[in-house]
């Protein structure tokens, strides 16, 4: 009994009070920020670099939907591009995550945010995972997400083991065509109305895996996602960030 | 001896692999796999103008060395050819996967089944719908299909128990779902920052592990050579990674026994190790962090001295948990006789890593085959005896604690002011070779093989995670045991569907 009482004060406070103001250390990839000189004429450096054709140039932006955050666009001769800590980076429209040198905050856009998904989901959420050609690392974090750490769990936010109890389905991986009629299925079996979660680069556009023949991206040509949440994988506080925004927890 | 001897990460020209008749093959690779202290790392087909060269890689522990030796099978030939599972039973997967990928008939093979349905399967008409389930027609015996979604956040696989009673008499795996088609986009994609991340994609929990396979593979194709600092700062890399999923799969095992405190502890702790990732390399599981021919994110004298500091606050606190679970009856009760798997299964089917480790046989890449900087250190291989859920918990622990140790010692030799080496560097490789790489992830042995075509890039690459030779293990743990203890046996092996399914 002593023991037990001594790790458990050993343990301390572990969680994160404040998910909304937490200093990432710097050398998180977060948000990227783009200075508007001008780039270098026929510059293409960080275009080429890039393994997942995230950068546009002339100006430069880039598709955080794409972006696996690996850092090696830095490699600007005008150090045009560099990267913040910002984790705050998910948002319910594809286009509203392409960062260019006039991006302050990535913002939602409300007008694709059904009536129902705050007066239904705001107070209570509960989700089912499907991994669908992941690598894990997505599902890492997810767990994570409600660890002792990040506690996800105290918004009501919960990943259950049914969809039938659920009220979205959370998708991971760059959808193959081996598990494309398990996720067709959840999605079936969750009663409406329901959302549906993109998380990870490989979910949003397919990632590092866009070019392979295993891929069959048709379930989000029907259902459209509600929430784009990016990273490779996307921190735990992106997670909860984006999920709290999308059902109206904070602006 | 008609196979070819090379070491592990020493590349070698295409031609000078043996090229044998099967008759021949077949003999030689037998008579190796006849000896207790090899195993194979890699059996695989290479398709060839007119057919298909089949690659055998063979470990020899004794001498440190790896066997390889092929033969060609022409395109017109589609008569069966004997199957070395019969002899060898831990061949059954790579036979089993050539028989997928090649449609190649093996006779007196006892389960030639599909692996993992890929893409570019030779059967168009094998799927998912079809699998041919082992099943006992009975009046008595139940089956349970358990997937392929399941009820957390975990990856897919299908699980199909037949069971008497609460009893499981029988386990069938079958994977596939996470086929996202690794090994041929490797050639596909032409830059190399490209393939090491794809590399790190093979499987997120293995992103050091994986990534050091190929790294090491990489620079011997294109003969490059790497200072003491970065052998070092990648080894600290999968040792990290080692204490980071055995403390996550520890904390997994208490959740799944109903221990609360150990469970939440386990959990923030591991946090304190992929933080460390963090401040290191920006991103919590290594991504980013290993490069080949240089070293993006140096350790400062600082850093290094808040990975001593984290080390410390998670050592103090993770012992004395630890130290209390595997003390706690209500634990002990659930681990101990629990999924056994003996030592004459673990090596009949050829387990690797810390599964064979609790088995009792010495089976570790950083004593046998040393890479990276385990040529320098003296590691010493923890083996334990008895294979149930509680040695695999208690392994997970002890190597917790030595990879400690093995970390601050390496600190200790890394030379954080004089940071060479941290800009990339020209990676050409060589035309028409081959390479072996192997690595000692925390699941156990990774093997990464890659072959270079006339102009020098990369055009085959095989993966194999520890997994392969895994999977086999956990069916075999739960027979006899009462199905709810499905769960905890799978946690104490915690194998990887991605990097499995490829």
């Amino acid at each position: 009994m002593i023991r037990t009482i001594k790790i458990v004060k050993h343990q301390g406070k572990q969680f994160i009070r404040d998910l909304q103001n937490v200093n990432l250390p710097d050398l998180h990839t977060g948000k990227p920020v783009i200075s508007g000189d001008p780039c270098k004429p026929d510059c293409r450096s960080c275009k080429e670099i890039c393994p997942v054709q995230a950068i546009s140039t002339q100006p430069v932006s880039i598709d955080m939907g794409r972006c696996v955050f690996c850092r090696e666009c830095i490699v600007c001769p005008e150090k045009i591009i560099s990267f913040s800590n910002e984790y705050k980076i998910a948002s319910n429209e594809p286009g509203l995550l392409k960062v260019h040198s006039r991006t302050g905050a990535i913002t939602f856009n409300p007008d694709l945010i059904r009536d129902e998904i705050h007066r239904m989901f705001g107070g209570s959420l509960k989700l089912r995972l499907v991994s669908d050609g992941s690598c894990n690392g997505c599902e890492l974090e997810l767990n994570a997400s409600d660890n002792v750490n990040f506690d996800m769990s105290r918004y009501g936010i919960e990943f259950v083991a049914s969809p039938r109890h659920a009220d979205g389905v959370v998708v991971t991986g760059a959808l193959v065509e081996n598990s494309i009629r398990a996720l067709e299925l959840t999605y079936e079996a969750i009663p409406a109305p329901k959302i549906v979660i993109a998380v990870g680069a490989c979910a949003i556009s397919g990632g590092i895996f866009q070019s392979s023949k295993a891929l069959n991206r048709s379930f989000f040509e029907k259902h459209k996602p509600d929430l784009y949440i990016p990273g490779c994988p996307p921190h735990p506080l992106t997670i909860i960030d984006g999920i709290l925004k999308l059902t109206g927890r904070i602006k | 001896m008609s196979f070819k001897i090379i070491e592990n990460n020493s590349a070698i020209p295409m031609q000078q692999i043996p090229v044998l008749n099967y008759e021949a093959f077949f003999e030689a690779s037998s008579a190796l796999l006849s000896r207790e202290h090899c195993h194979c790392v890699n059996y695989y087909a290479v398709p060839e103008s007119g057919g298909l060269r089949l690659i055998c890689c063979i470990a020899d522990d004794h001498t440190h060395k790896i066997l390889v030796g092929s033969f060609i099978r022409s395109n017109d030939d589609t008569s069966a050819i004997e199957s070395l599972t019969n002899r060898h039973f831990s061949m059954h997967i790579f036979e089993r996967e050539i028989h997928e990928r090649f449609g190649i008939e093996f006779s007196g093979h006892p389960w030639l089944k599909p692996v993992r349905f890929p893409f570019d399967k030779k059967d168009k008409n094998s799927h998912f719908g079809n699998y041919p389930f082992y099943s006992i027609k009975s009046h008595e015996l139940h089956e349970v299909g358990v997937g392929p979604i399941h009820a957390g956040i975990i990856e897919p696989g299908h699980f199909r128990f037949i069971c008497n009673g609460e009893k499981v008499l029988h386990l069938e795996i079958h994977l596939g779902f996470q086929h996202r088609g690794v090994e041929s986009l490797m050639p596909i994609h032409k830059s190399l920052l490209q393939q090491t991340i794809l590399a790190e994609s093979i499987a997120g929990d293995t992103v050091a592990g994986h990534n050091t396979a190929f790294i090491n593979a990489m620079e011997a194709l294109a003969g490059i050579t790497v200072s003491e600092n970065i052998h070092i700062s990648r080894t600290i890399a999968c040792e990290l990674e080692r204490i980071a999923m055995h403390t996550a799969d520890l904390s997994a095992l208490c959740t799944d026994v109903a221990f609360q405190l150990g469970s939440a502890v386990l959990q923030s702790l591991r946090t304190i190790i992929i933080n460390t990732f963090m401040i290191w390399c920006g991103n919590r599981f290594a991504r980013k962090l290993l490069r080949c021919g240089y070293e993006p994110y140096p350790l400062t004298p600082d850093l290094v001295n808040k990975i001593r500091q984290n080390l410390d606050t998670f050592e103090k606190r993770y012992v004395e948990v630890m130290d209390k679970t595997m003390d706690m009856p209500s634990v002990l009760a659930r681990f101990d006789n629990t999924g056994i798997v003996s030592r004459e299964q673990s090596r009949m089917i050829g387990t690797v890593g810390m599964a064979a480790r609790t088995t009792g046989i010495i089976r570790d890449i950083r004593i046998s085959h040393p890479y990276s900087f385990y040529h320098q250190m003296t590691h010493e291989t923890i083996t334990l005896q008895g294979g149930d859920v509680k040695v695999r918990a208690k392994i997970r622990d002890l190597e917790v604690r030595q990879s400690l140790k093995y970390i601050r010692e390496m600190l200790e030799k890394y030379d954080p002011v004089t940071n060479e080496d941290t800009f990339p560097v020209p990676v050409s490789l060589k035309p028409d070779m081959f390479v072996v790489s192997l690595a000692e992830g925390w699941r156990g042995e990774i093997c990464h093989c890659a072959i270079t075509g006339k102009d020098g890039l990369l055009a085959q690459y095989k993966i194999k995670d520890p997994s392969m030779h895994n999977w086999i293990a956990l069916a075999l743990a739960v027979r006899n045991n009462d199905i709810s203890d499905f769960p905890v046996c799978n946690k104490s092996f915690n194998l990887s569907y991605c990097g499995y399914d490829l």
